[in-house]
């Protein structure tokens, strides 16, 4: 809670308006006062530009050994948004993502998955807008494919373009809390910074970072969804405890041994983490503080 | 005539638009779903009759797979 005060601190000192969790004082026993707003937290839907969402969980179809276990893996996280990739035509595939979709209720979100320059995601997002019939993109502009990092020059580049073309772009992004404000300065709907890289599951390696673009995020009315890095539920939990407004996965579920479960394992993690941030928790202490009474004690 | 089809130099012949092209390599239920461009441009899909194909011309066709 100390580095908490901290950031609020220096946020005021560099001009921006104090956090809503600034003004939850501690109180007694208790970390802060629950104001109305805290009790909504929990069951408020997830609200990207202007359509909400009842799942703060948004899957990725990659990874999967087959659509059968995509599907039923999709069903068990809850999700209401999944993304896809576009690649060309293959006439000897099996069957097609888009009926998985389709079938169970889920809308689509296209990515550009695999560009490396502005010029080329900004092509594959208007091929998607076209086969898909939406207007909504994950932006991914990578600068190699080892790291699988976002190249920042060339993605506040193509989402400058994809905005200024109708597109509502969802950023994937470094967790740098200034290039999330480029993104949203440029007109993003949201900033989506990464835990750490794509399909490592090393979980959120700079939360401090995260915290920083939540504040940010926050002023601006702007969800941020944390989208690759994590490994396990533990990590998604954290994710939506920081201030996640969501979290975006994929090969957490469609890599692991039992996809079903630990799709299941998600959507338990996010609803309890975003419960958690809702519900305000304990200060950090350095030493202990009993429960119990201390009068009444027995000589 | 050689036009560069998804990567691929392949013979059509000529006179073949675009729509037509479509209709050979993602023929039916698989057209849904598929987005087309040619030289870099994205041609929408009520447009793919009027694209009468040339010589060299490289064309993309795309659709959903699984990712991200």
């Amino acid at each position: 809670m100390a580095e908490q005060s901290l950031i609020d601190h220096d946020r005021q000192a560099a001009g921006f308006a104090p956090r809503p969790e600034a003004s939850r004082a501690e109180t007694g026993d208790h970390a802060r006062a629950t104001t109305d707003a805290d009790r909504k937290v929990g069951d408020d839907p997830l609200v990207i530009a202007d359509r909400r969402f009842g799942s703060r969980l948004i899957m990725g179809t990659g990874g999967s050994p087959s659509l059968q276990v995509l599907g039923d893996a999709l069903v068990a996280s809850g999700t209401e948004l999944t993304t896809v990739a576009m690649r060309r035509v293959d006439p000897s595939a099996p069957g097609s993502v888009l009926d998985v979709l389709q079938e169970r209720g889920i809308a689509v979100l296209p990515n550009t998955a695999g560009c490396f320059t502005a010029t080329e995601a900004v092509l594959v997002a208007r091929l998607a807008r076209d086969a898909l019939e939406t207007n909504w993109v994950k932006l991914e502009v990578i600068a190699d494919d080892v790291t699988l990092l976002p190249d920042p020059l060339e993605l506040v580049e193509a989402a400058e373009q994809l905005v200024a073309d109708g597109f509502v772009v969802l950023p994937y992004t470094n967790d740098d809390p200034i290039l999330a404000r480029h993104l949203a300065d440029v007109g993003c709907a949201a900033v989506m910074p990464l835990g750490a890289p794509i399909g490592s599951g090393l979980g959120i390696r700079n939360p401090h970072n995260i915290e920083l673009i939540v504040a940010d995020a926050t002023d601006r009315n702007l969800p941020v969804i944390l989208d690759a890095g994590i490994g396990t539920a533990s990590e998604a939990a954290l994710a939506m405890e920081l201030g996640c407004s969501g979290v975006l996965l994929a090969s957490a579920v469609t890599r692991a041994h039992d996809p079903v479960r630990m799709a299941t394992a998600m959507r338990h993690a996010i609803e309890a983490g975003r419960l958690a941030y809702g519900a305000g928790r304990i200060p950090v202490r350095r030493y202990a503080r009993a429960s119990s009474p201390v009068e009444g004690r027995i000589d | 005539m050689i036009v560069r089809v998804n990567g691929t130099d392949t013979e059509l012949a000529p006179g073949t638009t675009l729509a037509d092209l479509v209709a050979q390599v993602a023929p039916g239920e698989r057209g849904r779903g598929v987005a087309t461009a040619v030289d870099g441009e994205v041609v929408r899909r009520d447009g793919r009759a009027g694209v009468v194909l040339v010589e060299g011309a490289k064309v993309e066709i795309v659709t959903a797979v699984q990712g991200g």
